[in-house]
């Protein structure tokens, strides 16, 4: 018996009999023999709730769990509060157990908060369209770049190494797929090489991919690398940022910027071993009919009355098949739900607020580390709410103290840049206590 | 309940309220234009709403009450798989040691979650006879474009770079063809028999030394199971060519037949359909892949690996990986979902919602097959394909149809896929329904097929008791709208 299989013997008889079959296995016999399993899957038998829920339980115990310690680690994921309302809300399970609103009268619900959130996201970067989300902030980029090249028909993309690592990776698998190179550019003082920028971006060239705040935290100069990117016709600008920075920074549509992506995890998503984050991407109109995934369009129904539907979905894999801009299928539904209550929940003044107190404790605690001049900044960039030191000890070292102090550290940039020498980037968000910056700081210099 | 709310939130909004509270400030305070260039700052306001908390929770409760779900009756949408989502999932995904671990923590710090990742990959590939797994991918279009990837870096590895196409039957989904042009390839689109199978000779005419690869789902999306599946794969690998496991309708076959032994070389499982977790009004989803050991070492970076000790760790030293495909790991709270069930169902259990899916679809099919046509009149898999009315005199459309069945309480199937099959309707009931539900559901659908001959306009005039009605979706096309506009501005 099985908790989630409904049918009784009798059931399964009068079923059976409906049909005009003898038993169940009548109906695979359009299996071949030659493919067919007779002998059960070589895995464990079914368990109950009950012993399910412990073992689970062992393997989340297994895991040095920040719920317990401050963190901070930071590098693309970010230990932000969660407002209690984001849970209910999400819990919902006319929300979570709902699909892809295809019968948009029975799925209003769905759609309406994808058009709030499309909405909220081009208020926040200053641009015109926002879709209903991409999977996260690296596989945007990586369809923004092809979204560029692919309309603009030049070869390449040109990236700055301060993207962060992983975001890359996406994006080359992305391109090269489709034959485009991806260009990578130095940085110098822990952003971009304008110079080197320059000279990277030729004829050639489709699209610009700046990270703002860069992988470091430091803020890139998205205004020249913008004007460097058009100064070649037909290149775009893609600025990838962090979308609390926003509530404080210049928006990018104002410089403008293209293109504007991002991982929205920040707005109160858990940062989960990886996922399921939220990416999002912003374009003006000129883009509209070549943006990846899904749109929430308003119209009427039948009795004039104001509603929603998904729109624009020839580009989309209904139509003309094999010449989609994009495979994209789902959207981020749920975390675009979270997304969405968090922004409206923090509103027009806890946006600001929250991204000026990161903004804050980050730099009192780049200060106070400074202080002694036992680790160097990293740049002398300005910064939001992440940074990096230069250190003399392995950060791993440091790391390990931190641990023994019930705090978990920074993260060690040399893993993904090698012959970076020991440089700790170090995340301090809202959440961080003042107290707890001062032992972080007080055990690093001890360390 | 609310049905005939029609705010949006900017519309609720009044200025000077709030819904939340920050601690105040325990660093010293600083101007932010000292911290950061005044250059750099953005000097207007941000165009938020204000609202109090309880009108977030009022908003959303309303939105969400003009929304169908699972929860609240079947949802035969063809080829989505909509299952019950146990509970357990969502409690053992929001447990505090795996919601709050972050990615980046050292690997001895994260071996639980790391332990996680092994076991349900390996769980993965033993229900579908493959060798290797990666999780990394976010949904099922996007495990495809992992799956023809691997398949890309297989030939170029090997030099073989003319094999420029895949072959993807008439049948398939959607996102078959939009990923083989993602990956960089042409399509030649096969057509399929009248019994929706992949004509063999027209598979022998297609393959050739420019095949990369032939994408297929098994059974297939008419809901039959291909007879010479086998053969299929001899064929196109006697070409050097690779075959591809679309994973869409995994759930009619587990533990009765594994893609791995009809001769396909990677797979991707739908993990938010097969495995039970929810589908969240569109994703997040998880496209797993699996694929056969001779391609493994292209697999996107990185992979968790066991150490002799037990200890497990995420391998990035894999010079032909494909790179990557999306940043970290996964999407890991789904991967706690898709778990959890696999441990609850076992072995025994995944065998049996294989079999109850199938003996649904097919109850189905002889409850309805004397009101609705019924193009492929034999035993079905997990899904089963109408074609619109039975009865030729009526001008009632599957659309209206389906729009009518909102009416009596129930989301309607999928309509019009596939797109071989004329005003197609195609219902997939799960094996978690009850043969009352499917009874009553079946009932609904008869009583409908009575009101087309009887009384027409009721139907095209569906639906008359949902939130809204029949959306103009040309409209919406046509004079886009995107982002809220102000009535008032206009």
């Amino acid at each position: 018996m099985f908790p989630y299989i409904s049918l009784t013997e009798q059931d399964e008889r009068e079923m059976l009999e409906k049909i005009g079959v003898e038993s169940i296995d009548d109906l695979f016999r359009d299996i071949p023999e030659d493919v067919s399993m007779n002998r059960p899957l070589d895995l464990p038998k079914a368990k109950s709730e009950l012993e399910v829920a412990a073992y689970l339980r062992g393997l989340a115990e297994d895991n040095v769990c920040p719920c317990q310690m401050p963190s901070f680690l930071g590098a693309g994921a970010y230990d932000h509060y969660i407002p209690s309302i984001i849970k209910h809300i999400t819990g919902r399970t006319e929300f979570y157990t709902s699909y892809t609103p295809y019968q948009p009268e029975v799925s209003q619900g769905t759609l309406q908060y994808i058009f709030e959130y499309q909405t909220l996201i081009t208020r926040l970067t200053g641009m015109e369209i926002a879709n209903a989300s991409l999977y996260d902030g690296g596989s945007a980029i990586g369809e923004a770049a092809l979204m560029c090249v692919n309309g603009n028909k030049k070869k390449n993309v040109v990236i700055s190494k301060t993207v962060h690592p992983h975001s890359r990776m996406v994006a080359r698998t992305y391109l090269k797929a489709q034959g485009f190179d991806l260009i990578e550019v130095d940085m110098k003082d822990g952003v971009t090489d304008l110079d080197a920028l320059k000279a990277a971006v030729t004829e050639d060239t489709g699209a610009v991919v700046i990270q703002s705040p860069n992988f470091f935290g430091f803020i890139e100069n998205l205004e020249s690398a913008t004007e460097i990117a058009h100064g070649v016709k037909k290149c775009d600008m893609i600025a990838s940022c962090d979308p609390m920075s926003l509530a404080i920074l210049k928006k990018p549509g104002a410089i403008g910027v293209d293109v504007v992506v991002g991982e929205a995890q920040p707005f109160g998503i858990p940062v989960a071993a990886g996922g399921p984050y939220l990416g999002y991407i912003a374009v003006n109109k000129k883009h509209l009919r070549k943006l990846p995934g899904r749109i929430v369009g308003q119209t009427e129904d039948r009795d004039g009355k104001r509603s929603w539907v998904l729109t624009l979905s020839a580009r989309e894999q209904h139509i003309r098949r094999e010449k989609a801009t994009s495979n994209i299928c789902s959207n981020q539904g749920l975390n675009v739900l979270a997304a969405t209550v968090y922004m409206i929940t923090m509103g027009k003044k806890g946006m600001r607020e929250v991204a000026e107190q990161c903004t804050k404790k980050a730099h009192y605690c780049f200060n106070e580390l400074t202080k002694s001049g036992k680790f160097k900044p990293f740049s002398s960039a300005p910064f939001f709410k992440e940074f990096a030191v230069v250190t003399d000890k392995p950060v791993e070292e440091l790391n390990n103290k931190l641990k023994e102090a019930g705090i978990i550290g920074g993260f060690g940039a040399a893993k993904f840049y090698e012959g970076i020498g020991n440089v700790m980037i170090i995340a301090v968000t809202e959440k961080r206590t003042k107290e707890e910056i001062d032992k972080f700081v007080k055990i690093m210099e001890e360390a | 309940m609310n049905t005939n709310y029609d705010k949006v939130i900017f519309e609720v909004s009044q200025p000077g309220r709030v819904g939340y509270k920050l601690p105040d400030l325990d660093v010293p305070e600083a101007e932010l234009s000292d911290l950061i260039p005044q250059d750099l700052l953005c000097d207007t306001e941000l165009d938020f709403p204000e609202v109090a908390e309880f009108e977030v929770i009022r908003h959303f409760t309303n939105l969400s009450n003009k929304n169908y779900s699972l929860d609240q009756g079947i949802y035969p949408l063809g080829s989505c798989t909509m299952k019950y989502n146990p509970k357990i999932n969502e409690d053992m995904a929001s447990l505090p040691g795996f919601q709050n671990v972050h990615p980046l923590q050292a690997e001895e710090d994260m071996q639980g979650v790391l332990r996680l990742m092994y076991e349900l990959g390996d769980a993965l590939a033993i229900i579908t006879g493959m060798d290797k797994p990666t999780l990394q991918p976010a949904a099922g279009a996007h495990g495809e474009y992992t799956g023809i990837l691997l398949i890309k870096a297989y030939h170029e590895k090997r030099g073989d770079t003319k094999r420029d196409k895949i072959i993807i039957p008439d049948a398939a989904h959607g996102t078959n063809p939009a990923t083989a042009a993602m990956a960089g390839y042409k399509t030649i689109e096969l057509k399929s028999t009248n019994q929706g199978m992949v004509d063999v000779e027209a598979l022998r005419a297609a393959v050739g030394d420019d095949t990369a690869g032939l994408m297929l789902t098994n059974p297939n999306t008419v809901g039959m199971s291909d007879e010479n599946i086998k053969l299929i794969a001899d064929i196109v690998h006697e070409a050097g060519g690779l075959v591809y496991y679309d994973g869409a309708n995994l759930n009619a076959i587990m533990g009765k037949a594994r893609p791995g032994d009809m001769g396909f070389d990677v797979v991707h499982y739908n993990l938010h359909k097969t495995m039970s977790t929810p589908h969240g009004g569109g994703g997040p989803g998880s496209g797993a892949v699996a694929c056969k050991e001779f391609l493994a070492e292209f697999l996107p970076v990185p992979v968790v690996e066991k150490k002799d000790d037990g200890t497990f760790y995420l391998n990035y030293d894999l010079p032909n990986s494909i790179g990557k495909v999306k940043d970290f790991y996964g999407h890991f709270g789904i991967l706690v979902r898709a778990y959890t069930y696999i441990l609850t169902m076992g072995a025994d259990g995944l065998k049996r919602a294989s079999e109850v899916a199938v003996l649904n679809a097919n109850y189905l099919q002889a409850l309805l097959k004397d009101y609705y046509k019924l193009p492929l009149d034999r035993i079905t898999k997990h899904e089963v394909v109408f074609g619109g009315l039975k009865d030729p005199l009526s001008e009632v459309t599957t659309l209206d149809i389906a729009k009518r069945i909102l009416d009596k309480g129930y989301h309607a199937p999928t309509v019009y896929f596939p797109l071989i099959i004329n005003e197609a309707m195609m219902v997939e009931p799960t094996e978690t329904e009850t043969k009352q539900t499917l009874d009553a559901f079946a009932n609904s659908l008869i009583e409908i097929a009575k009101e087309a001959k009887e009384n027409p306009e009721l139907l095209k005039e569906a639906p008359h008791n949902t939130p809204v009605r029949r959306p103009d979706e040309t409209k919406a096309a046509k004079d886009v709208i995107v982002v809220y506009q102000s009535t008032e501005e206009e």
